[in-house]
């Protein structure tokens, strides 16, 4: 029953979408409003809909009615309710699912803003957004809907239909097969949520794109009213990645936190493109210039979105043969391929309304260094994007099966993460228009000089590290750049208004919230470098196996294996735990017990490291292996990963620097009276 | 004749204790874990995609891990070992393509991906700088610094929060 009302939900919202993607071009080409409105109303109400299927899959979810076959291939009746709940996300049906209803919400939001002065924008984002939601709703309602059930035939075979099939019997399963445990993390409650609202939120900008090259307005009327989206859409993403990274950490037990997984990458190349995009909207907004390569940045992005999402569910990433066998990765690839090129006829068809106002000014202006900023942003999407398509396109055309991995991806991008940090350090000293070296130069030598004496401590210090030189003097020179310029905005703003520093200080972020919520996005970005450079660079990493009272040494610490034990979760995952005693130059600093949770249900063991966390330094321990009778000798696996901690650190600022450049403008509210205000002074 | 056999028997017995001698030797100088982790490091898991041998917790890749053990106390050297998983299980254990052939792409495209970058931005760097010139032909309109200042608060105004 509960079934059935979320089945035909979801199919009312597939002809619902479909209805207002038509009836939005209809009205918009007969330029009938009513129709135009029918049609918002449509995309308003594919929100309701799709919120009644989503509840019904999780009331289905947490009911543990194994009869669905997607209930009983995520969840399991030991899985405590909050669990079940986020099994909606943990397999394919139901996070399509998912994703959908995001995208619906993201429409409802955005059609009941005010649209009096963008009317024409209207019916085309209507039809933008409808259309991706159609293409999803689709893919569930006609090859992954989650409300199928389960059936047995009079042979004993297992079949799966929405409806019973003759000659069939219900087939109701005691318990489900549970999630997979890697999943049953808190980790994961929210990461898959923050990547595909980072995902869906991109949607809108990308709309309101489309929207602008149909129309033909070649203003920058689209990306200011999309700047708050794609401002939240990056805020998601970030911490969608941010916390899968932490995620990996915490629960995949390699000591790292980034494997260049093309499963991550799926999500970090449209994160690369958005990032170019928010730098160079600025440009658009303020000089008129770039209109053509932000439009394209947008459409890269949402490109990039649904591939994203294609590659992690089509099962193309583990294999050519696993493409051709699922029924959606031909899917996604058509789907991707019209857009895609939709999108450029569309471009080309306006290319030269979209020419910039302006010039370039001068090689030493910032238009130049944003050019240069989207260039290595695309440059690194580009090479993972190789990186990712390299082992398919070995597969197809040689038969043979390669690995990129790790150290291709560290080789050929390092140089590029460099040259952009070095960039973030020069580019908010630069100014827009006629910027000469000289003036660059100018107001570039004190933080230059400030920056220089890291190094040089560094190397009194007696570190003989050519790399670590660069990376060093490269993030001291964004700092000492970054704080050099809120001093002297402060500065100035305090001579001018007489307010102390901090007030100054204060009122420069009230002022100019995404300059300056930017800068401290800088400065995160500096810190997570740290860590970046303290772990790939100085990771040390031992392994010993310990009778019990053993030791194994590391860097300044010293570990003693005490005891292993061994029990089990009341109808839950089996559990082995050691016990290890932390020395710190010969004093005891605290025990650590990193474990080996065997889950039976899914046959799959995870292993939880045993984490001493400190700012220099995180002493990560993992137990490996043990011997299973009498418990008397254990393997372990040792990394010092120094200053990893800075990585999660300068997230949180990463992250706090966004909200704050994403925060909505409160003096805007009020900008409407200021301007009265200002008229009558005028006397108008 | 069965001098000979003495003889060879001798030999064979000499030979095996020899050999168990050197095997004990080997023993003792077991390969240590992280002996075994710096070369696991450096092959992919040719089940599980994408993951170091030296982290996977699957049985196949403890049992390749033992293999390499095996190789290392054998006096196989670091290059012999991963060739030889190279040959069992093709180029996928290797954490790069082998820069040859087809593959050779996957180091050439990146190169070319950057210069063709910098070609199209010196292209369009020209292109820019066209539009104004011809703006600059245009006889310019008039500017009232009163209308322009009624526009720059109704844009303000208008914008979105």
């Amino acid at each position: 029953m509960i079934a059935d009302i979320g089945y035909i939900s979801l199919i009312i919202a597939l002809f619902t979408a479909l209805y207002s993607a038509v009836a939005a071009v209809y009205g918009a080409r007969r330029d009938e409003p009513r129709f135009i409105e029918s049609a918002r109303h449509a995309m308003l109400l594919t929100w309701p809909l799709l919120s009644l299927s989503t509840v019904a899959l999780v009331w289905l979810l947490v009911d543990g009615q194994f009869q669905i076959q997607y209930v009983a291939s995520v969840t399991s009746n030991s899985m405590p309710t909050y669990l079940k709940i986020t099994a909606l996300w943990g397999g394919q049906e139901g996070s399509l699912l998912f994703w959908a209803w995001l995208m619906s919400a993201f429409a409802f939001a955005v059609s009941v803003r005010k649209w009096d002065r963008d009317r024409e924008f209207l019916p085309w984002v209507v039809f933008v957004a409808m259309v991706t939601l159609l293409f999803f709703l689709s893919l569930i309602v006609f090859f992954e809907n989650p409300f199928r059930r389960l059936w047995m035939t009079s042979l004993g075979e297992q079949v799966t239909s929405m409806l019973q099939p003759a000659g069939t019997m219900p087939l109701i399963p005691a318990d489900g097969r549970g999630l997979n445990p890697l999943l049953r993390h808190p980790g994961m409650i929210i990461h898959p949520p923050m990547l595909y609202l980072g995902f869906v939120s991109f949607v809108i900008p990308y709309a309101f794109a489309i929207a602008a090259l149909i129309t033909g307005r070649s203003d920058d009327r689209w990306i200011r009213i999309t700047r708050r989206w794609t401002l939240v859409a990056w805020l998601f993403l970030s911490l969608g990645l941010v916390l899968g990274a932490r995620w990996a950490y915490d629960v995949l037990g390699w000591g790292g936190y980034w494997g260049w997984d093309p499963v991550e990458i799926a999500a970090f190349m449209p994160w690369l493109t958005g990032t170019a995009f928010l730098h160079s909207v600025m440009v658009q907004e303020k000089r008129g210039m770039f209109k053509q390569w932000n439009v394209i940045l947008i459409v890269l992005t949402y490109i990039l979105v649904i591939l994203g999402t294609f590659l992690t569910r089509s099962g193309v990433l583990s294999s050519v043969h696993a493409f051709a066998q699922s029924a959606i990765g031909p899917m996604f690839f058509v789907f991707i391929g019209i857009m895609f090129i939709g999108s450029g006829t569309l471009l080309i068809s306006r290319w030269n309304d979209l020419r910039g106002e302006n010039e370039i000014p001068s090689w030493f202006s910032r238009e130049v260094l944003f050019l240069l900023n989207n260039f290595l942003f695309i440059v690194i999407a580009a090479v993972c994007l190789l990186g990712v398509l390299f082992p398919i396109a070995s597969e197809l055309f040689t038969g043979m099966k390669v690995t990129v991995g790790p150290p291709w991806y560290e080789r050929i991008t390092a140089p590029l993460w460099i040259a952009l940090l070095i960039l973030m350090g020069i580019a908010p000293l630069s100014a827009y228009g006629r910027h000469s070296a000289r003036a660059l130069g100018r107001s570039i030598w004190v933080p230059l000089s400030l920056s220089l004496v890291v190094p040089i401590i560094l190397a009194v210090r007696g570190m003989r590290n050519f790399a670590a030189y660069a990376g060093a003097w490269s993030l001291a020179f964004v700092v000492a750049v970054t704080l050099y310029e809120f001093w002297r905005a402060a500065r100035a703003r305090q001579r001018r208004h007489s307010e102390n520093i901090l007030r100054s200080l204060l009122n420069l972020f009230r002022r100019n919230r995404r300059r300056y919520g930017g800068y401290v996005i800088h400065l995160g970005v500096v810190l997570m470098a740290m860590g970046i450079i303290g772990i790939e660079m100085f990771q040390s990493e031992t392994q010993a196996t310990l009778a019990v009272g053993e030791s194994l040494n590391m860097d300044r610490y010293s570990l003693r294996y005490d005891s292993l034990t061994q029990f089990q979760v009341p109808g839950r995952q089996q559990v082995t735990r050691a016990v290890v005693s932390v020395f710190q130059d010969g004093k005891f600093v605290g025990e650590l017990y990193p474990r080996q949770d065997f889950f039976p249900d899914a046959q799959q063991s995870m292993t939880i490291p045993g984490l001493r966390s400190m700012m220099d330094a995180d002493l990560y321990v993992l137990l490996v292996g043990w011997e299973s009778i009498g418990l008397e000798a254990a393997t372990f696996k040792v990394y010092l990963n120094p200053l990893v901690n800075f990585l999660w650190l300068g997230a949180v600022v990463f992250i706090l620097g966004t909200a704050i450049a994403a925060w909505p403008e409160k003096d805007e509210e009020f900008l409407p009276r200021k301007t009265a205000a200002r008229m009558a002074a005028a006397g108008i | 004749m069965r001098k000979r056999i003495l003889a060879g028997l001798l030999a064979f017995l000499i030979l095996m204790m020899l050999q168990s001698t050197l095997a004990v030797g080997a023993q003792e100088e077991q390969p240590t874990d992280d002996e075994v982790n710096a070369i696991a490091k450096k092959l992919y898991c040719p089940v599980c995609e994408n993951t170091p041998l030296d982290v996977c917790g699957t049985q196949a890749c403890i049992d390749w891990r033992a293999e390499i053990r095996l190789k290392l106390s054998e006096g196989w050297s670091e290059d012999q070992i991963i060739q030889y998983f190279v040959e069992q299980h093709g180029a996928q254990v290797l954490p790069e393509p082998p820069a040859e052939g087809f593959n050779l792409l996957v180091y050439i495209l990146p190169v070319a991906i950057f210069l063709v970058g910098v070609w199209i931005l010196v292209k369009a760097s020209r292109t820019w700088r066209k539009p104004a010139e011809e703006q600059f032909a245009a006889p310019q309109v008039e500017r009232d610094p009163y209308m322009e200042r009624m526009e720059e608060q109704l844009r303000r105004r208008q914008e979105d929060a």
